[in-house]
């Protein structure tokens, strides 16, 4: 029998698709990118076959396209994630993401005794390691945050 | 240095500790002078810590300078429930310098963001204390000649104490070997001994001291708190295992010094006091010595 290939999740006409999102990391890259407040449509789909991953998920957003700091939280949620860039229905940009060098104010530092817990400030970190298990280390206190314990503000 | 916050050891290259050390000599020889006439230093203690703050202020008072401040928070606006930010901003307008103690980690190196001048650091939680770290350099070529090539002993709370953890890294810019001394539940951190590893410098870790001893030139000595164990027992058994005693030293080398950050509690015995390898008095004195050469480079009058 042939093998029908069709598309679980609507395809969109202009926009912005974000694919290979492991499963269990696809509500962290919504809050993330803040996509609750976007008011063109998005589709959302998790818990897809992949071959690479087992489950994935896929956010597709229509007329908007994510700006490089957005593609940098993506980056560090989801490094398996692809970013197509749609024009007319088809891919004029593939990307694979790019974990960046700092971070600015997006995730807090695991340390309770940090200055960034105990007053009205940002944020910031550098990437210690990339390769595995990602590791921030905080410009403030000097301690490390691992991907284990990365909680979005 | 000049205008440049110290909040961190490794803000600071090995030229600028030299540059420290040469000036922080000069000092011992002639340590009365009228440099810091001229200023007013801002000493804030957000928790109390009188040594560091003794230390501090002895050196301001023999350059003639002035202070003020304050030795704990509760007296103080903070306790209103002021943001450190504008404490830092405020006291800036009152003095060329600021020095700065504070229980929360990270807290300096904000405060030299938001400040318009200079922050030194006198101890942000358990993160940094970088003047204690070069007043133990300081210690180190002073009485071995040179910073090069030593046999580095850090005893004690290897895990949580922050003066061995800048001592380490500020040594290994000198080719040093070290040895560890500690409980296993404090034995020096993982990151640290990556470090180690990747610059190629040799570490060995004791649960216990041994004959090794006779090979150090410095003994760094911390206290093991009891607090540091969850189990209670555990400390009982171990607490004994890390106290020196005049004893142990009758073969280590004539040249070797033991150093302690102080305040020590038992785990140097007293009668180590009278050993001409006791350092630790001497040592806290030099701090005023490093803390003068520190506040002149970085007020830019020296």
């Amino acid at each position: 029998m042939e093998k029908r290939k069709e598309l679980t999740v609507s395809a969109i006409e202009n926009g912005t698709v974000i694919d290979h999102i492991p499963a269990d990391s696809l509500f962290k890259v919504i809050s993330t990118m803040q996509i609750e407040t976007m008011d063109t449509t998005i589709t959302i789909g998790n818990n897809l076959d992949s071959n690479r991953l087992g489950k994935k998920g896929i956010v597709k957003i229509s007329d908007k396209y994510p700006s490089i700091e957005d593609m940098n939280k993506i980056a560090l949620i989801a490094p398996t994630a692809r970013i197509n860039i749609i024009k007319d229905y088809k891919v004029s940009n593939k990307q694979k993401v790019e974990i960046p060098d700092n971070i600015v104010g997006m995730f807090k530092c695991m340390n309770p005794k940090c200055i960034t817990n105990n007053e009205k400030m940002k944020t910031k970190f550098a990437v210690v390691e990339k390769n595995g298990n990602l590791q921030l280390k905080c410009h403030y206190c000097e301690k490390h945050t691992d991907q284990e314990h990365f909680e979005t503000i | 240095m000049k205008n440049k916050s110290l909040i961190s050891i490794n803000d600071y290259s090995p030229e600028d500790y030299y540059r420290i050390l040469e000036l922080a000599e000069a000092f011992e020889k002639n340590p009365n002078q009228n440099l810091l006439e001229k200023h007013v230093i801002a000493s804030l203690f957000f928790e109390p810590s009188t040594r560091t703050r003794l230390s501090f202020e002895s050196a301001i008072s023999r350059l003639g300078g002035r202070i003020v401040g304050f030795s704990e928070a509760s007296s103080t606006s903070v306790s209103k429930g002021e943001s450190l930010a504008d404490t830092i901003k405020t006291v800036s307008q009152y003095s060329d310098l600021i020095i700065m103690r504070h229980p929360i980690e990270g807290s300096a190196r904000y405060a030299s963001e938001v400040a318009s001048v200079p922050i030194i650091n006198a101890g942000d939680g358990a993160n940094q204390h970088p003047t204690q770290c070069l007043l133990d350099l300081y210690s180190i070529k002073k009485t071995q000649g040179t910073l090069e090539n030593l046999n580095i002993f850090l005893v004690g709370d290897l895990k949580y104490g922050r003066t061995v953890h800048s001592l380490l890294m500020a040594m290994s810019n000198f080719n040093p070997t070290f040895n560890f001394i500690s409980p296993e539940n404090l034995k020096m951190p993982e990151e640290y001994k990556h470090f180690l590893d990747k610059k190629g410098i040799k570490y060995y870790e004791h649960e216990e001291f041994t004959d090794i001893i006779s090979e150090a030139d410095i003994m760094y000595v911390t206290r093991v708190q009891k607090e540091r164990f969850s189990d209670p027992m555990e400390y009982e058994k171990v607490k004994n295992a890390y106290v020196l005693k005049r004893e142990m030293l009758i073969n280590t080398k004539p040249n070797m010094k033991i150093l302690h950050p102080l305040p020590r509690v038992n785990e140097i015995d007293t009668n180590v006091d009278e050993d001409p390898r006791a350092y630790y008095f001497q040592q806290a004195l030099n701090g005023v010595y490093t803390r003068m050469a520190i506040m002149s480079l970085i007020l830019g009058i020296k």
